[in-house]
């Protein structure tokens, strides 16, 4: 194919002339793999997302901004910080070397630049990072930041004693300074996602000179735990744990014209619900985080036209998991346990029908609306790691015929069933009214097919609670069918992928942690993982992840749903630069009000 | 007197500790671990939470937890928030003011409300205002806070838009400013949890006015041709508080776990809902200090009301 061609394909389909999936469609007719097409879309930057535009001249004069968690911040050390609510309570006033973009790319924020193989940022050999700091930057307290800083926050994450929760991407590497704005990271082997230390949610930088007395044991005296001082566009002013935090505009900014608002404060507590409404329909706040309410509710508030509801597509994804191992037998106390299989759900006759039984457009158009948006795939972002070769029907007779075929008969009471085992299924899952709706949805069409669903729902804080006393976990999988959400933590799907891979399977013996709940276990899965967390080359690294995501979809391993997007609610005037991939304070300044809106 | 005092404050203390005793092992036997939020992501190795839950030492058994948590409570040391990470009272201090200025003129409300209508109604039985009183006061207790909240939300915030109703603790203006947009705020949940006390006490005022009105002894006062306000307020009513007084003074930590549920309505940030995000996080330092806070209260108000018993009835006397 010539160069050219492509190229105007290309540009095609960036105007929107041509859809992707056509594109994708003449690619492989030109026997071009689908993933690799998918690849040279990312490339050719049709996947990126506009560029957001910051329009004021001058640095504040914005007054004041309001925003509405229904959980406020508990905490503002980022290296504390477990849920996002605390994340970003600190990411107000910490910032990272580079966040992560809605379309799962790096943009510098404490960094000169993103390293590169190009800019001689990466080592070819992919065992080292050096990234180059931004010079001119100031601390809150008008202190330089500096290299110091940076290594520093390695040093005091990984000190054991300290018991940072963002230890997990600091201690594999080594930090050196190599001079007063460049450090470097190595790794002890090759390592295709680099940007994890220093980078979005956990790579918040805190500084040296107001936390080195307060490393390791000392560390929960440190005054400025409760007072921050960063380099962020807004500066602390206030802090009452779980009720508000505020922030004044920081004249010092290392980027011109911003801040556009003169304070800003986040207030928590109270509901969902009443959060969209305060935003939407009264016009009492600004903003209003993770808006968990049913579509409906939000287009009745959204109807007042005070305000526009925000949808940030994520990697979060509501499944259904079918079990692989038996939750009815107990092997040396212990259910669900490896040395078992199910009995049913072990054909993959009966897994297959169950795919064709699950009415993901209904639960979509029905139920979530346009929060939760119906895939055929596992894996559904950064769209570059999107797998083109799958595809979801609901489909009742298809279904009725495969059990058929594979010899699964009507009894009398309607129920299929083969050498005296029926098709009965226990399907659970926690208490929260779409997903009631889902289970009856599924258990409908299961009825129609001959299998029988008992529904079974938990109480949320029990369901994903790690108490290993309770035997209605979601980690212990006690039954044959269980559906929830999983949230992908970042733009790259190693961390995610990797709850299919057989040395993660949840036993007794890890105490369920373990991230395999389906237990299920692929000799070509565990290689495709194990080569995927070395492969330097982005492209072929992109296909090993489809093809994984492949594998468990056509495995019927779990039954993607929908996509469940990142939702929140901002008035009308403002503009917000908002990421799936990193906290919704990531690019807070850019943050502004279009008066003329 | 004082005597009675000091030996009602040394009963207090076994009492006390029988509580904390109570309060601290249901707490540490209740399911649920304040770090169960870094087991399920999977960015955190579980060694930062074995190294957590060492670090506060939740490892120990449980009667070394408590002496622990007793000795620093005698210190005035009252514990370290898992999940916040400063000082409890810290914490208990930052929200004491809203809920005393919120609960504290709900109570003067219902009070206001409950003594002129309840003894008004109760001079005049069954007439019109005794009807029509009685009827609203059944209303207002049969309804639920979180019902009325919801309910003056919606007229008042959404379809009027006179009030709102996300409350603040800090608002950045001086002077009248302040104030009023204190009142604007403060109005909704003062009305909800007012209403619903005020009800409440209305019919049992009236009950006890109506239990002393009949006695012989008001007969008399009128038949000595005392005017009827004097016979009302002073030998009526004078009388029939006493309960109310103990009815009141008990009602008062009950009121404190009665707020909860206005405050997560209004967002109002007092020790309710302190309480509650506690709970939600199992974070059981800010449990066990703030259902202390409760049990002190409780043992308080009740010696509060045995004292004001005598102040009102010279008749009883302290031995």
């Amino acid at each position: 194919m010539e160069e050219q061609e492509l190229r105007r394909l290309l540009a095609a389909v960036r105007t929107g002339r041509l859809p992707r999936r056509a594109f994708l469609r003449r690619m492989a007719a030109l026997g071009l793999a689908a993933p690799m097409a998918a690849q040279l879309l990312a490339f050719g930057a049709s996947a990126q997302a506009q560029e957001f535009a910051y329009k004021p001249t001058r640095r504040g004069g914005g007054g004041m901004l309001k925003i509405l968690y229904w959980q406020g911040a508990t905490l503002l050390n980022p290296h504390f910080a477990v849920g996002t609510k605390d994340q970003d309570g600190s990411r107000l006033f910490y910032e990272p070397l580079a966040g992560w973009a809605p379309d799962g790319t790096l943009v510098p924020i404490l960094a000169a630049e993103i390293p590169s193989v190009e800019n001689g940022g990466l080592a070819p050999d992919g065992r080292s990072v050096t990234w180059k700091l931004k010079r001119g930057v100031k601390w809150h307290d008008g202190e330089p930041f500096t290299a110091d800083d940076v290594v520093f926050n390695w040093e005091y994450v990984t000190d054991p004693a300290t018991a940072a929760v963002s230890i997990g991407s600091y201690r594999d590497v080594e930090v050196d300074k190599l001079d007063d704005h460049t450090v470097r990271v190595r790794f002890q082997r090759p390592t295709p996602f680099w940007a994890d230390a220093f980078v979005g949610a956990r790579g918040m930088i805190i500084p040296k000179h107001r936390f080195q007395d307060y490393k390791g044991e000392r560390s929960r005296d440190a005054p400025t735990n409760l007072h921050p001082i960063g380099t962020g566009a807004y500066r602390f002013t206030e802090f009452k744990p779980g009720d508000i935090v505020k922030g004044e505009l920081n004249p010092d900014y290392h980027m011109e014209n911003r801040p556009y608002f003169d304070a800003i404060e986040v207030k928590g507590g109270g509901d969902a619900v009443s959060a969209a409404r305060a935003v939407l329909q009264t016009g009492e706040y600004d903003y209003a985080w993770n808006l968990q309410v049913e579509d409906d509710i939000l287009r009745r508030l959204e109807a007042a036209g005070r305000g526009r509801v925000n949808i940030v597509e994520g990697g979060a994804i509501e499944h259904i998991q079918l079990n692989n191992t038996d939750p009815w037998t107990e092997v040396e106390g212990e259910r669900s346990s490896i040395r078992t299989t199910h009995p049913t759900l072990s054909d993959p006759a009966v897994r297959k029908a169950l795919s064709l039984l699950v009415d993901r457009k209904s639960v979509q158009e029905f139920i979530y609306g346009r929060t939760g948006v119906a895939t055929a795939n596992f894996l559904n972002n950064p769209p570059r790691f999107r797998s083109p070769n799958t595809s979801f029907e609901f489909n009742i007779a298809r279904a009725n015929q495969i059990l058929e075929e594979a010899g699964w008969r009507r009894g009398r009471d309607g129920i299929r069933a083969k050498d005296g085992r029926q098709l009965k299924f226990v399907f659970q899952t926690s208490i929260n009214a779409p997903r009631q709706k889902t289970q009856a949805i599924v258990k409908q069409a299961c009825q129609r097919a001959g299998i029988e669903v008992e529904l079974k729902s938990v109480t949320a804080s029990v369901f994903f609670s790690s108490d290993v006393a309770n035997p209605d976990t979601y980690t212990k999988f006690y039954c044959d069918l269980q559906m929830y959400n999983t949230t992908m933590p970042q733009a790259d799907p190693q961390l995610f992928m990797n709850q299919f891979v057989s040395w993660e399977v949840a036993t007794r013996e890890n105490k369920w942690q373990g991230r395999n709940i389906t237990r299920w276990r692929n000799e070509e899965y565990d290689r495709l993982f194990r080569e995927a967390e070395g492969e330097l080359d982005p492209v072929k690294r992109a296909a090993l992840f489809i093809r994984m995501n492949d594998l468990v979809v056509e495995n019927q391993v779990v039954i993607p749903l929908v996509a469940r997007p990142l939702v929140s609610a901002s008035a009308r005037d403002l503009r917000v630069s908002l990421s799936g991939w990193d906290n919704t304070f990531w690019n807070l300044r850019d943050w502004y009000r279009d008066r003329e809106a | 007197m004082s005597q009675y005092l000091i030996r009602r404050l040394l009963v207090a203390i076994p009492s006390l500790l029988g509580i904390s005793v109570v309060l601290f092992t249901v707490l540490a036997l209740a399911p649920g671990d304040p770090f169960e939020e870094l087991a399920t992501n999977p960015a955190v190795p579980p060694e930062v939470r074995a190294a957590l839950r060492a670090k506060f030492g939740l490892d120990d058994p449980i009667f070394v937890r408590y002496f622990r948590w007793l000795a620093a409570m005698l210190n005035g040391d009252w514990g370290y928030s898992f999940v916040s990470r400063m000082d409890v009272d810290t914490l208990i201090l930052q929200r004491l003011p809203t809920t005393l200025v919120i609960i504290g003129s709900s109570q003067v409300l219902a009070l206001l409300i409950a003594l002129p209508v309840g003894v008004f109604a109760a001079t005049r039985p069954y007439s019109v205002f005794d009807q029509i009183a009685n009827t609203l006061a059944f209303i207002g207790f049969s309804l639920p806070t979180f019902f009325t909240g919801i309910l003056l939300i919606l007229i008042f915030s959404i379809h009027l838009e006179w009030l709102p109703f996300v409350y603040r603790a800090d608002i950045e203006a001086t002077g009248w400013r302040w104030l009023w947009e204190h009142v604007r705020q403060s109005i909704m949940p003062i009305a909800v949890l007012g209403l619903f006390q005020g009800a409440a006490w209305t019919r049992f005022v009236r009950s006890a006015v109506l239990d002393v009105i009949r006695l012989d002894y008001v007969t008399t006062a009128r038949a000595k041709g005392l005017p009827e306000r004097r016979v009302i307020t002073r030998h009526v009513v004078r009388n029939a508080l006493i309960p109310v007084v103990t009815l009141v003074a008990l009602q008062m930590p009950a009121v404190f776990g009665g707020a909860i549920v206005t405050e997560q309505i209004f967002r109002v940030p007092g020790i309710g809902s302190l309480l509650i995000s506690a709970i939600l996080a199992n974070d059981t330092p800010v449990i066990m200090a703030v259902t202390f806070v409760f049990a002190c209260l409780v043992v308080f108000f009740n010696l509060l009301a045995d004292i004001l018993y005598g102040w009102l009835d010279p008749r009883i006397s302290y031995r």
